[in-house]
């Protein structure tokens, strides 16, 4: 594996094998008092966030250190256009420094893509780490991990996705990645925030929340957007909130075992209760703990596994 | 001027191969012809078709010279079979008066390779809030008004617009884009885009303004052009505007005959274009729609752009591609090869029907004797590979890059005169 840009059209094996060495890392770590393997020592990562982001940032960032690879941050609001620099400039630059690796987050879809391109020849790996509306692949892992930690294999399990598909790559990712391991995944949302050629997709759809909790295994909720409030993709945060608010009454409409995602930071009272964020049932600190074991997985698939395999 | 002779070329691709004899710059014998002293064009059977037209060109002089100049834009122009450019208003400054549409036309004349029409921006600045002085500018000689780039989004000042400009026999060309349907667009509305994750662009935004515009145009009795028309839905509002009696012409782009939106899997923005590619079924509607008369014309929609404006990411990307030098061979490619138009066909689509739609007396006249030698010689066998660092262009943003592509342009006379031979311009 040479970049992690997307989780579309991904090997099942491969998916699978990263969320293995994953859930090793995390036993291995667990406990110790040192968190520190030596495997990417004198490897060099470089996240480049032209979002703010310090989940994501700091998971990756900790992934690297727990590495023991040299990690640089390298931060930038706006747009680069806007600061002068180009992408490609940017890219080229930080590939001449040295990096074996660069995380990008970035505003606009496809930037990783675009990143992957001009890098080929310095032959430096690159993390989506989200783009735009598009993906983040390693979001959608680290959800994978923490469901299969809770329900074990994926394979046949219902899984609903609720709210802004539209504009979310966090549920794009996880479409693919979670058809790919099996898992039968249901879009929930009002119509104005599905895409258009969802039809299409390997999932089914609703608009009826509470029709869809009984039979599920897992409810992922999405991140509503403050911008989308007021863009009349629904009449308001009360109305999104009783259509598709994950409160209490609600969560007991779901079967015991199942389980509450949330890639937030989240907004409580509207998309989801504070008594159910709060709950044993919902896992949303388990997935930033597994964030780091599953960033740790991908860096090592990227820069130490392919050396040792061959 | 000397005479010059097209030795055994055949008009129309119909017949068997014939001389040409142009004499002050007009056909002044079809046949078997001898003039001594005469330049002679060996045609070796090629195909004679009247100079091409092109009602949309961006030639980004004045405001973006490091991109385009009215000399590389003409030179290309010519390469490309064509004899006459109508050269988009949203330079910098915006032809939105007299003098900058009489600098456009005079830097035209003085290159001299293919006629340089300037269009006429609708409204002050493209802004769509306050007509332009549409007369003063017709008085300069501008036949096209267009805000392209923009549309012309306020239904009232469309109205006013098409009423002001029918007193002046003018055209007004509409980019039709409704607004609001397309805040952050980037591609097609689509399952392409969705699984892209890029905004939108939905067909309905291009649909209803054209039919918005056509019952305006018809409750006005003036002359609509529909520019870059790209989706099913549009073809379908000017069949049944045509068929009510609208006077609306339309064109289509040579991309828009060829590419899809599944080119925007790289993300590669040298195919981000204004409107976006569509699907395989609009392709196919659009290629039929110009073979029926419904949609009326090729128009490139030459876009040139620098390096750093394309080799970025996709949102930050300036949409456009090259047209001038790969048109004719996409036509051919798309509706000769295809069998939906002869070459009378192409003469009619290239040539004939934007002659007309901008008023242009002497362009895309018939090949008869007397008529002017603004003519263009193709060799319909020939193959070439694009590579748009060869292009006359100072940019080479093209999305055939690499691609073989069928049918070369031979020579380009403008009234009787060689502005391009052998894939070079004329000295």
């Amino acid at each position: 594996m040479k970049h992690l840009l997307t989780t579309e059209g991904i090997d099942p094996a491969q998916a699978t094998a990263i969320l293995d060495t994953a859930a090793s890392l995390k036993q291995a770590l667990e406990g110790r008092e040192v968190r520190k393997l030596p495997t990417l020592r004198g490897r060099t990562v470089i996240t480049v966030f032209y979002e703010n982001s310090t989940r994501t940032r700091v998971s990756f960032e900790i992934a690297g250190k727990w590495m023991s690879a040299d990690v640089v941050n390298v931060s930038s609001s706006g747009s680069s256009v806007g600061k002068g620099e180009s992408l490609r400039d940017t890219a080229l630059t930080l590939a001449a420094a040295g990096a074996d690796c660069v995380i990008v987050r970035h505003p606009a879809s496809g930037a990783a893509h675009r990143l992957a391109g001009w890098l080929r020849e310095a032959g430096t790996s690159v993390v989506n780490a989200g783009d735009g509306m598009h993906e983040h692949p390693t979001q959608a892992l680290l959800d994978a991990a923490t469901l299969r930690e809770r329900l074990g294999e994926l394979r046949g399990r219902r899984i609903a996705i609720v709210g802004d598909v539209l504009h979310s790559r966090v549920a794009r990712s996880n479409v693919h990645l979670l058809t790919a391991l099996g898992a039968d995944v249901t879009l929930v949302a009002p119509p104005t925030l599905l895409p258009t050629g969802v039809a299409s997709w390997p999932v089914t759809v609703s608009h009826e929340l509470d029709a869809e909790l009984p039979s599920l295994d897992a409810v992922m909720l999405l991140r509503v957007q403050a911008e989308r409030m007021h863009g009349g993709f629904f009449p308001s945060a009360r109305e999104y909130s009783i259509a598709y608010g994950l409160s209490e009454r609600r969560l007991k409409l779901l079967p015991e075992h199942a389980v509450v995602l949330h890639p937030g930071p989240m907004l409580r009272g509207m998309e989801i209760a504070s008594a159910v964020a709060d709950s044993p049932r919902a896992a949303i600190t388990d997935q930033v703990r597994n964030g780091v074991h599953v960033r740790m997985a991908v860096l090592y698939h990227l820069l130490a596994h392919e050396e040792e395999t061959a | 001027m000397n005479p010059l002779i097209l030795r055994g070329v055949r008009p129309y691709g119909e017949g068997d191969p014939v001389d040409v004899l142009v004499r002050d710059g007009v056909i002044a014998a079809i046949g078997s012809v001898a003039e001594e002293g005469a330049e002679v064009v060996d045609g070796n059977g090629a195909v004679l078709l009247p100079g091409f037209v092109d009602l949309h060109t961006h030639l980004r002089e004045p405001g973006r010279e490091d991109t385009e100049t009215i000399a590389t834009g003409s030179a290309a122009a010519a390469l490309g079979g064509y004899t006459a450019v109508f050269a988009m208003a949203n330079t910098n400054p915006v032809a939105d008066n007299e003098v900058v549409v009489a600098h456009v036309a005079r830097r035209g004349r003085e290159v001299g390779l293919v006629d340089v029409h300037p269009v006429g921006a609708v409204t002050v600045g493209l802004e769509g809030v306050k007509l332009a002085e549409l007369g003063t500018m017709a008085k300069a000689g501008v036949r096209v008004f267009s805000d392209d780039g923009h549309c012309v989004h306020d239904p009232l000042i469309m109205r006013r617009a098409l009423e002001y400009s029918k007193a002046l026999d003018v055209v007004v060309a509409q980019h039709a884009e409704e607004p609001r349907l397309t805040v952050g667009a980037q591609a097609h509305e689509g399952e392409q885009a969705s699984r892209l994750g890029l905004q939108g662009w939905p067909a309905a935004a291009e649909e209803s303004i054209v039919t918005r515009d056509c019952l305006l145009a018809l409750h006005a009795g003036a002359r609509l052009h529909v520019c870059h028309v790209s989706t099913t839905g549009t073809a379908d509002v000017l069949r049944w505007a045509k068929a009510r009696g609208t006077e609306v012409s339309a064109e289509v782009t040579p991309h828009h005959l060829l590419l899809t939106d599944e080119r925007l899997a790289t993300y590669d923005p040298v195919n981000k274009v204004n409107p976006p590619l569509r699907t395989a079924a609009d392709v196919e509607v659009l290629r039929r729609a110009l073979a029926e008369g419904v949609i009326d014309c090729v128009a490139t929609d030459h876009a040139p752009h620098a390096v750093q404006d394309k080799d970025c990411e996709w949102s930050a990307a300036r949409p456009g591609m090259l047209g001038l030098q790969t048109a004719l061979s996409i036509v051919v490619e798309t509706m000769v090869r295809t069998g939906l138009l002869d070459w009378r066909g192409v003469a009619r689509v290239m040539s004939e029907r934007p002659a007309e739609i901008a008023g242009l007396p002497d362009q895309g006249r018939p090949i008869e004797v007397g008529e002017p030698a603004t003519l263009t010689l193709v060799d319909p066998d020939a193959t070439w590979t694009v590579r748009g660092a060869e292009f006359a262009s100072i940019a080479a943003n093209t999305p055939f890059e690499g691609m073989e592509l069928p049918g070369a342009v031979v020579a380009t006379l403008l009234r009787g005169r060689v502005t391009a031979r052998g894939g070079r311009i004329a000295e």
